[in-house]
């Protein structure tokens, strides 16, 4: 705060606001730790975490920059990325306008129902006069205000040559409100303002459930690009070196990668070892050690270094471009699924204009007069609008994906439950999916001393190997023996003094595939071993996906041998070796046979493949981008969500499908009332809100959907 | 009748300060982190 006191009066003191996505934002003490934490920098002027969304704004002047304020975020111990031109704003705003719209209609439907009453119990004359023209100085603005969602998105439709569930909707809403005013107006005995209001009123709800689910939806290629290194040091032909951005690289040249720094480009390895955190990658947490004549790819991150790199892919060439290309292919399929609503809609808006213009000719032949039969067609309207179908399938979603959340599956919208409900075959990745994706170390060779002494190096160190092992050692009961004089050097091990013994805990000294290390108590060694341990209810889940007729399979960029041992194990099929590429030509193949394929992957190799299947589920520890892929996200160690969100979601389906049987059957008998000229504005309202509310107590019972 | 006329503006009036204190609320970011205000009862202000 001092150094703006200091600042002469006058400078111009340029404020920024930056905001960065956060994922590990999990609690309140974090929510303190990143906002004390930033406000206290000079320069800073306020941080404010939005916990739902997991973003930090931040309020700075020009003495901080995005990299800077990253790495303060890191010294927090939050991992932190610049969130891209904020994909969510849209939604955002669209959600904003819903809700509005819906709290006008809310507004406007209780006080024209308030007036609206008392002509129904029987006010006449000049004071159904007067509630009448009440009605109407309400309803006016109302059904402008908090029809535009409809009405906008119907020109829209009708622009294009199509129909929409809006179409009929603005239609009798409009229709209803300019004849109710024609009948104040004239001062006749019906006036339909507080139907027209009130079917946008539960519309509205519809829409606004419908839209708070979408949440937070996939925020797009933009947040895949951004974790490449938009920076390199380039070292020049005359030696010296220069500072270039991404985009200027080109293959040849030689850049180098100091510590801490993302990759820019894809390359070869000439000079230098260190390891790399690949996880942007393959979204295993562990760090891959890497020397002369190893190749490393954009968005790896050095963990220790330097290197020097001969650039070999750059800008559009590189893996993860690639990727991302493929993503944005592949994602296109996806969003040519029509909603289960709108396709109902597409016989229904043909069927309720065609039948409001037939009430409407029926009459006029009767020689009833226009005025009478326009309010007939109207009634055949405002009744056959759609509030129970308008419900129908956002309450049932809504109810289904609060229920799965609970049981730990993040469903993202209402399209992919319905998608997830269709799926006929399951496509496993194996690290990280089937498997827990982390090491698990084999402790049966230590006895209860050795195991003590373990857990006492493994709790010193942070390598992932040992935070593996303090983990298992803790959950067995095993209590920490007190280790003195502890030493850590990176790369080779921990050592430390147990009652005057030396003892170490460092790398394996067998050259195996699998990661192990040795633990050595004076002259004694123990080998422990790490593999990474398929989901405790794996085989179970597989069963409960083959009861709901779904087959499984595994598809795996791993070696054939390991996919065909764990394939084996689980007794369903495995295609090992397989690329990003291969993974997307299956599932082509799989639709082209009529397959509705469900992908189940957590690394980015998969990414291209979880926006090409018909529904994806994501683990919560898979890469950013999968994550953001994926249709549906599942927390915890155990593979069993994946069934109960399929199980679930097949669920709601069979609701939703109720609900509009349901609405079909109110249709059939409220429609001929409707023709016969005997629905009253009283009866309009009294069928809508009784449709509606047994809409949505049948989509109540989905709460108990994820159990 | 004449009661009606003051019960009427009332009732509008009350209404419509329900929805003006709605708009308030939307426009100034109260529903924007519902889950961090259910968070944020926890932090201890007390702690350095």
């Amino acid at each position: 705060m001092n150094a703006h006191a200091t600042l002469a009066p006058g400078e111009a003191h340029a404020e920024h606001d930056t905001r960065f996505t956060v994922p590990g934002i999990r609690c309140a003490g974090c929510i303190a730790k990143i906002e004390r934490g930033l406000s206290q920098l000079e320069g800073v002027e306020a941080a404010r975490v939005n916990f739902s969304a997991k973003r930090v704004a931040v309020r700075h002047d020009e003495r901080w920059d995005e990299d800077s304020l990253i790495l303060e975020l890191a010294g927090l111990g939050f991992e932190a990325q610049p969130a891209a031109e904020n994909p969510l704003a849209q939604d955002d705003k669209e959600t904003r306008r819903l809700l509005r719209a819906l709290a006008v209609a809310g507004f406007g439907m209780m006080n024209i129902m308030l007036l609206s009453v008392s002509v129904w119990s029987g006010a006449g004359g000049v004071t159904r006069e007067l509630f009448h023209w009440l009605s109407a100085l309400i309803a006016l603005p109302v059904v402008a205000y908090s029809g535009r969602p409809f009405f906008s998105s119907a020109l829209m439709a009708l622009r294009h040559g199509r129909t929409n569930m809006d179409v009929p909707i603005s239609i009798g809403v409009l229709l209803a409100t300019i004849m109710s005013f024609h009948e104040t107006v004239v001062g006749g005995e019906h006036a339909y303002f507080d139907g027209a209001v009130m079917l946008l009123f539960f519309l509205l709800t519809g829409r606004a459930l419908d839209a708070t689910m979408r949440g937070r939806t996939r925020a797009g290629i933009g947040a895949l690009l951004s974790r490449m290194g938009k920076y390199a040091t380039v070292v020049q032909a005359d030696g010296s070196t220069s500072r270039l951005e991404a985009k200027e690289l080109a293959a040849g040249m030689t850049m180098l990668v100091p510590s801490g720094e993302a990759l820019a480009a894809d390359g070869r390895i000439l000079e230098g070892q260190g390891r790399i955190d690949n996880s942007m990658l393959t979204g295993e947490s562990m760090s891959v050690a890497v020397s002369v004549g190893d190749t490393v790819h954009a968005g790896a991150i050095l963990i220790d270094g330097p290197l020097v790199v001969e650039v070999t892919a750059a800008n559009d060439d590189t893996v993860l471009a690639e990727i991302a290309r493929l993503m944005d292919e592949a994602g296109q399929s996806r969003s040519r699924y029509v909603r289960i609503a709108d396709r109902a809609s597409r016989f229904y808006a043909p069927a309720v204009h065609t039948l409001a213009l037939l009430a409407f000719a029926g009459w006029m032949l009767a020689g009833a007069g226009w005025h009478q039969s326009m309010i007939i067609a109207i009634a055949v309207l405002i009744i056959t609008c759609p509030c129970a179908l308008g419900l129908a399938v956002p309450a049932a979603q809504v109810v289904a994906s609060g229920a799965l959340s609970r049981a730990g599956v993040l469903v993202k919208d209402g399209s992919a439950l319905e998608r997830l409900a269709e799926v006929d075959i399951a496509l496993f990745d194996k690290t990280g999916t089937l498997t827990l994706g982390e090491p698990v170390p084999d402790v049966s060779a230590l006895d209860v001393t050795a195991q003590q002494v373990a857990l006492g190096l493994a709790q010193a160190s942070a390598h992932p190997l040992s935070r593996g092992l303090a983990a298992k050692l803790r959950e067995n009961g095993v209590i920490a023996a007190e280790i003195t004089e502890i030493d850590e050097s990176a790369g080779v091990g921990i050592r430390g003094n147990w009652q005057g013994t030396e003892v170490r805990l460092h790398r394996g000294s067998e050259k195996t595939e699998a990661p192990g290390t040795e633990l050595r108590i004076g002259d004694r060694r123990y080998a422990i071993g790490f593999a990474d341990e398929l989901r405790a209810d794996a085989k179970t889940a597989l069963a409960t996906l083959s009861e709901l007729g779904i087959s499984s399979r595994i598809l795996s960029g791993d070696t054939k041998g390991a996919v065909e041992k764990v394939a084996s194990q689980l007794r369903i099929e495995g295609f090992g070796g397989v690329r990003p590429e291969d993974k997307l030509a299956m599932l082509e193949e799989l639709k082209a046979r009529g397959h509705k394929p469900l992908m189940v992957g957590d690394g980015l190799n998969d990414g291209p493949a979880l926006a090409a299947a018909h529904a994806s589920i994501a683990p919560g520890t898979a890469s950013d981008i999968s994550q953001q892929a994926a249709d549906a996200v599942f927390l915890g160690k155990t593979l069993a969500p994946v069934a109960t969100a399929v199980r679930a979601s097949r669920r709601t389906m069979a609701i939703v499908r109720q609900n509009f049987a349901f609405a079909i059957i109110y249709n059939v008998l409220a429609v001929p009332l409707a023709l016969a000229g005997m629905v009253t504005p009283l009866i309009a309202a009294i069928c809508m809100s009784l449709s509606s509310l047994i809409v949505v107590a049948n989509s109540l019972r989905l709460a108990r959907a994820a159990r | 009748m004449s009661g009606l006329a003051i019960l009427i503006p009332v009732a509008l009036g009350m209404g419509a300060l329900g929805l003006a204190v709605f708009f308030w609320a939307m426009k100034h970011e109260q529903f924007d982190d519902l889950d961090g205000a259910a968070q944020r009862i926890l932090i201890d202000e007390e702690e350095e």
